[in-house]
Formats: C-alpha cells, structure tokens, sequence
C-alpha cells in the first residue's frame, strides 16, 4: 500500500557561495549575483520522501514550491531526483509574502492536493533562517509535526518512527498519520540527479512556457503527461488575498544592513577557579549562557 | 567545481562536425523518440542532453569522486572468503554512479542504456579517470558490454544487458601466470559436458581487474590438444554460480581503489559467447580494442589532473621571492605539460570518432546490408580506428606518465612526499603503458600501418585542410615532419631486415606520431584559435625536436650497432 508524499520545497540564493556583489547598496539582495539553488535541507526531506516511496510500492512523491516563475527549475530538479509529480505555486499577489504568508499559501494548496499521508520539508532555508514555514503548515492545516527529523526510520498506516535531533543527542519518537515532518541538513544526502530521467524531464515546463515561442518539445509533452509541470495561481487554490504576500504579512523589514563581525575588544582570564567563575557569571548576566 | 565544465576542450569536441552523423547513425535517425521517453528527437536534443550528463559527471566526480580518492587509495579493497570487498569510499562512489543510471552509457535502449556516442562516454572517462583513475577502472569496465551486445545471442543480451544497466560490474578474465601479453598461450580450460550440454572452466587467471565481477568475460582453450589461439574461445560465466573464488588481491604500485585479482575457476558452469574458436581472433582483438581506447582516455584523464595539480602548486608556492611560475625552467615544463595533454586529448578524440563510426556501420549492418558506399566508408572508418588506436594507447599512456612525472618535479621535495596527490598520480599513470598491452604491443599493432603506407595517407588527409593564415607556417612545419617521418621509415626498410625493422619500430613509430597529434591538434586550433593555438605552437616546437633525434638515429643507424646492443 502506497503513500501520499508532499514535500515542501524552496529555490533560494545559493548563500553559501557568497561574492562581494552579494548584497545590493540598499541591503536588498543582489539576485543575479547569487546562483538559485534548491534549498540544502529541502533536498534532504526530498531524499526521505523517495526512500518511504522506495520501500512502500505505490507511493507517490508530489513537490510543491512557491516562487517566481524561474521556480520550475527547482520543480525539474526534484524530477530529476525522482519525484513524480510536481507544482508550481506562483501569483503576482504571493510577492513578498513573510513565513505566516507563505504558510497560509502552502497549506491552501496542500488542502487542494488532498489526501496525503505525510508532508516533508527542510528544518529551515538558508536565505531566511527562520524555520518557521514547516511548524505554521502543520498549525494550520491542524496537523502532529515532528522537527528537525533526521531520518524516518519506519512508516506503517499507524503512523512514522524517526530519529530527531535534540540538544546533546537524538530522540526515537513516533508519530501518527497524517502529519507534517521537518528535516535537518544532517539527514541522508540527496541521491544525485538521474541521467534517464534528466534526458526525458529536461523538457517538463508549465503550460505558459510550454506555449512560449523558443520552447521546442511541444510534441513530446502531448505525448508525455508528466511534462506538464502544473501551476496554480492564487485563484486556482481558492485563497484569501488578504492573507497572503505583502498584505498578509504582519512582518515588516525596517532596514537591512551588511554587518562585518570584528573583535573591538577582548578580556584575558588567567586558569584559574576565581577568573573561570567570573567568566561564566558575565556570560549568565549578558544571557550568552544559561 | 564541475570537471565537465572547467574543461573547455571537451566542449569542443562535442561540437566537432562529424558528431552530428555519429548522433543520426546512433539514434537510427531520430526514429527512437516515440518508443522511449529520454530519446532525443533531434541533433539539438541530444546534444543538450549529452551537455546536461556531462555535467552531472562532471559535478559527482568533482564534488565526490576526486574528495575521496585518497580514502579509496588508503583504504583499499579487502578479501573475505574469497570474496572482495570495495573500499567503503569506493562503494561510495558506485552507489552514486548507480543512482545517477551511468552504468549503461552506450548500450542501446532496448536493454536499459542511454544509447550514448562512444565519443560521449569516452568523455565521461575522461572526467572519471581525472578525479580517481582506479574508479575509472571499476566504472569503465561497463564498456565489456559492448562485447555481448557485438558478439552474444540476444538471449543472452537480453538476460545480461539490463542487469549491466542496472549496475552490475564486469570484468575480462585474459590473463595467466603465463599467459600475458602472449595470449596464445591461455591455457584455462573449458570443457563440454554432453550430459547437461553446458560448458565448465577450470583454471586460474592473474591480474585480472575487478576479479570479483558479477559478469565474467573468459578467455579458455576450448579445444583439447591446441596450442595457438586458434583454440580459444571467450565464454560469459556469473558470479553468482558460486564457483569463482577470489584467491588474492594484488599489491601493486598505484590505482589501489581498483582491485587486481587471482582468480580460481572450480568447474565453474559458463556459456559460449559467439562462436567456438574465434575467442581470441576476433572477440578479444574487438575487447582489447576498446579496452585501449579506455586506457588512452585514463592516460589523458591522469595527464591533465597532473597538469593542473602542478599549475595550481606553481602558482602558489614561492621562492627566490616570487611565485616559481614565473620561472622559465618551471614555466617550460608546465607549458610542456599542457601542449601534451592537449595533443594527446586530440588524437583521443579522433579515435573515438572513427571508433564511434565504425560501430554504427556495425550496428546498420545488423538492420540491412550495407550498400557498395557504405561498405567503402566503413572499412575506411575501421581502418582509420585500428591504426590510430594504438598511436593513441601508446603515446598518450607515455605522456601520462611523463606529465606525471613533471608534476612531481614542479612540486620539488614536497612532490616525493604522500601528502600531495601528485605522488599517487605519478604511481597511478605508472600503470597505463603496462596493462591493455605495453607500448611496445601498440607498436607492434601500429607498424603495419606504417610499412603499409597508411600513416602516410592519413597526414596527407589531415594536411590537406585549409587553416587560417596565422597558423600557415605551423601547418607547414608539420608538412615538414611528415616529410622526416617518411625519410625516415624508407630509411628503415631500405635495410630489408626484418630485426632491424623491428629494433627501430618504436622510433618510427613516435616519428609517425608526432606529426599526426600536430596536425590533428593544428585541425583543432583551426576551428578554436584561442584554446588550442598556444598548445600547438608549443607542441610543435617539441614535435620537431622529438622527429629529429628519432630521424638521425634511424639515419646513423647501421647493422654493426645492432650487434652493439645483443653483446
């Protein structure tokens, strides 16, 4: 017996090969010197997706991402890597949406979706850091989560048994179904992109580049369903404009600035108890510890 | 790091001209793209695809494969209860490759493969061997399928195949303690039991790569009482009859990751691959064949990781107060380094073509017969493929080991210490004028194209494409070895002694080889000025230099000094 698996995915600045051009003079980031890569603890959560499917025959592992259109080439990754069905979720009035925004967008599509067993995504995305969109869909669409998973060791129609991380150690705990699950950068890797599927997905766009001059495989998706990559827009999944992008964002960037750390000053501690004590009592004090 | 897509030169040859025919003749013209969804419908297509793999290669091998290189070397493959086991690294790398469905790069798509140019896995190779040359090894061997697919039943493809696609490795069991570079004299023995009407081998093989292969390729005298060649077979024989035990793991020199084994056959039950007899005569000739090609690629692959280990040390080591890059002793050897590997990768990629071509006439003639043109056209390319195999076996393995060695002098003291990969390519290129027979076999394979005047024949062809006015004069100091190469072997033969032909064969046949990489790296720099003139005007320079000391000493060579050498 098969599941039903969403995961959760974002296309984000590739902030691990930060240049100088990085950052805009205003703060705002400068996009098109930073590449677009598939968010690191996505991919991770794509990986524990297309191991349940592995060993559950049947089961069928769905992407689902919120961006630009430029998003597809995340979708096409993850096809690549083995999903089987993929969607895009892109409207103008999703732009500058917050976490509680985007929550509110992703768990309107996934209600769309329906009937799934388990949702996956990344713990966070290393553009915002927040960690927050996996635990605001589980709120909202009511469901258990577990977080900062770091492998789904088993999965029956009772529920999951993973492996979550927590400070100085892991935890076994189970889990019932349905239920959403984050995972962490310590996960299993991602299994790499697949040739054959590269070759035959290469061509998976949305209906609108499809229909765009320039795109040249229009015969074989008549003949090949699977690449269509679907894109709902906010009418298609029937949601509260008011909710979403700016205007349902109650998070307001006041300003962004390009902080360089540098040590302005340091104290020394000679070894021993009457400086180690003092040392850890500041640390309390400032609440750098305790 | 992506090592398909720092590497410019593969770019090139991926674009040369006569790929698109390769492509039409390999995807039977485009016809294939309704039956199997990842066919290419067009030239455009497959060449996008092709690109998009590549890149996948090249992005596994740099962000994996050439991280754990030094893992796989120290680690080591172990025995177990006559089994081997890969190094944990090793088996890594293998998972991966089996995820990312690189397993079965040429075989055609009705037995799971991707149907790819041997011209397009060649470059793959190219990209495997430059990050761990001992993995190239495990993964190269796929290629042993081309043999079941040229010469086995299509029951037995169809049994096979798929499980190669699928992952499964294979291996060429040849050689014997004292059966090497002589392989007439394989002495393992198959025998014929009426009773079951299945064939047994009995026997040991040595050196043999990968020994614990799913899929074993035999070599075994299958005619009792023969001596010669002529009594051999090649036989298909699977691990899995649990009669092939693993004796021993070789210590060698170099490529650790990459086990050479002692293998025993107890009565081992195995089938007959094509017909009886022609084992040697024409299936491992055809193995062997591409089994060269294999090694020329992992000789340029190692090539270029030295070039570029010996680049990057140069740039930044200092002495004398400045980056010895900008020191003309080291300068010279690293500019000699790069125009090398460039000529080198130039006469791969030739090969591969012709090799490329002359499989797709094979393939057609399967479909129909061959019209009177296409007949004269495939024995053109056949002809062209056998005789710049060895050229390329032999002087891209010596340039390997040359560039190899160079990279340990760039890196001074520190090259001689284990702590810098230059060290394990230098033990690692060690191998390849060895095993797919020594340079001195690709000489004996190469002469005949040399007495036979068709060296001759291909310098005039390649010499005869216009090149822009810039590279005129180059073209014509080409012209002007080949004129030496020409004196020279008529001065050979002029002695009409078959030893001394012989003595001097390896000189002529450098003498032929020079020329040949010049002029088909000129060709090259005709289409990409930028890319490959500075390596040309350099390859050249020491062509000529090379062309001359062989030419006076064929010159001054006289019967007495013969006499000299056997004293």
């Amino acid at each position: 017996m098969g599941f039903n698996i969403i995961v959760l995915a974002k296309q984000v600045p590739d902030t691990r090969n930060v240049g100088s051009q990085a950052m805009n003079a205003d703060g705002t980031i400068n996009r098109s010197a930073l590449p677009a890569v598939f968010n690191p603890d996505d991919l991770c959560a794509l990986e524990q997706a297309l191991r349940i499917k592995e060993r559950n025959a049947g089961s069928k592992v769905t992407v689902l991402t919120m961006g630009p259109k430029r998003a597809t080439e995340l979708l096409r990754e993850a096809l690549y890597r083995g999903a089987d069905d993929v969607i895009l979720l892109s409207d103008a009035a999703f732009a500058g949406a917050d976490t509680l925004a985007t929550s509110y967008a992703l768990s309107t599509a996934i209600r769309k979706i329906g009937n799934y067993d388990i949702i996956l995504c990344g713990r966070q995305a290393i553009d915002g850091d927040t960690a927050q969109v996996g635990p605001q869909v589980a709120s909202m669409l009511e469901l258990p989560q577990v977080t900062c998973v770091r492998e789904i060791v088993e999965m029956g129609q009772s529920g999951i048994v993973a492996v979550r991380s927590i400070e100085n150690g892991t935890e076994l705990v189970k889990a019932p179904l349905p239920l959403l699950v984050t995972v962490e950068g310590s996960a299993a890797p991602c299994r790499p992109r697949n040739a054959y599927r590269m070759l035959r997905f290469h061509r998976a766009a949305t209906a609108a580049e499809q229909a765009a001059e320039g795109y040249e495989y229009k015969a074989r998706a008549l003949a090949d369903e699977a690449l269509t990559i679907k894109e709902w827009a906010l009418a298609d999944i029937d949601g509260d404009a008011s909710r979403c992008g700016l205007s349902g964002s109650p998070t307001k960037v006041k300003a962004v600035a390009n902080i360089v750390f540098k040590a302005k000053e340091s104290k020394r501690y000679t070894a021993d108890s009457e400086q180690v004590k003092s040392l850890v009592a500041e640390l309390l004090s400032n609440h750098i510890i305790g | 790091m992506n090592y398909y897509n720092d590497n410019k030169a593969l770019q090139h040859y991926l674009d040369h001209p006569l790929m698109q025919r390769i492509v039409a003749m390999k995807e039977g013209g485009y016809a294939a793209c309704g039956e199997y969804n990842y066919a290419p419908s067009c030239f455009a297509e497959a060449r996008k695809g092709y690109e998009e793999v590549l890149a996948l290669v090249g992005e596994l091998c740099a962000e994996v494969v050439a991280p754990n290189a030094a893992r796989v070397e120290k680690e080591g493959p172990s025995l177990l209860d006559g089994r081997v086991k890969y190094a944990p690294a090793t088996e890594e790398n293998m998972t991966l490759f089996r995820q990312a469905g690189l397993m079965g790069v040429s075989l055609p798509r009705r037995y799971g493969g991707l149907n790819f140019p041997v011209t397009v896995f060649t470059m793959m190779q190219d990209v495997v061997c430059r990050a761990d040359a001992a993995f190239g090894n495990l993964w190269g061997l796929q290629d042993c399928a081309e043999t079941i697919y040229n010469f086995g039943s299509v029951e037995q493809c169809e049994r096979i195949l798929p499980r190669i696609c699928a992952g499964e490795t294979m291996s060429m069991d040849l050689t014997e303690p004292d059966a090497g570079s002589d392989l007439q004299s394989v002495s393992l023995k198959a025998t014929f039991c009426e009773e079951d009407g299945r064939w047994y081998l009995d026997g040991v093989k040595r050196f043999i790569t990968n020994g614990d292969s799913d899929v074993h390729l035999v070599l075994a005298r299958s005619e009792e009482g023969s001596v010669d060649g002529r009594g051999l077979s090649l036989f298909i024989c699977e691990k899995s009859c649990g009669r092939i035990r693993t004796r021993r793991i070789e210590e060698k020199m170099g490529i650790h990751g990459s086990p050479t084994c002692e293998i025993v056959f107890d009565h081992a039950p195995a089938e007959l691959c094509g017909s009886r007899k022609m084992g040697l005569i024409k299936y491992v000739m055809s193995l062997m064949n591409g089994a060269r090609l294999g090694i020329a690629t992992q000789s340029v692959a190692i090539a270029q990781a030295a070039y570029e280990e010996a680049l990057s040390y140069a740039r930044e080591r200092k002495q004398f107060g400045k980056n010895i890059i900008t020191i003309a002793p080291v300068y010279e050897m690293l500019g000699a380094m790069q125009a090398r590997l460039d000529a080198a990768r130039s006469l791969l990629y030739e090969t591969a073509r012709n090799v490329d071509m002359n499989y797709q006439f094979a393939d057609l003639a399967r479909e129909r017969t061959l019209t009177p043109e296409e007949r004269q056209e495939s024995k053109q390319f056949s002809k062209k493929a056998d005789a710049l195999t060895p050229i390329v076996k032999g002087m891209a393995s010596e340039i390997a080991n040359k560039n190899a060695y160079d990279a340990v002098q760039v890196h001074g003291g520190s090259g001689y210490m284990s702590d810098y990969t230059c060290e394990r390519l230098y033990r690692d290129a060690r191998i390849t004028s060895i095993y797919e027979g020594t340079t001195q076999l690709q000489v004996v394979a190469a002469i005949r194209y040399a007495t036979g005047g068709f060296y001759t024949q291909l310098l005039q062809e390649y010499l005869s494409a216009d090149v822009p006015a810039s590279l005129q004069p180059l073209k014509e100091r080409i012209a002007a070895m080949a004129g030496l190469y020409n004196e020279a072997l008529a001065a050979a033969q002029a002695f009409g002694c078959q030893e001394t032909l012989d003595f001097l064969s390896r000189r002529i046949y450098e003498t032929a080889a020079y020329p040949i990489m010049s002029a088909l790296l000129l060709l090259d720099a005709a289409a990409n000025e930028e890319l490959f003139a500075p390596s040309l005007a350099r390859f050249v320079a020491m062509a000529e230099a090379e062309v001359a000391a062989h030419t006076a000493y064929i010159k001054n060579f006289t019967p007495e000094l013969l006499t000299q050498y056997k004293k």
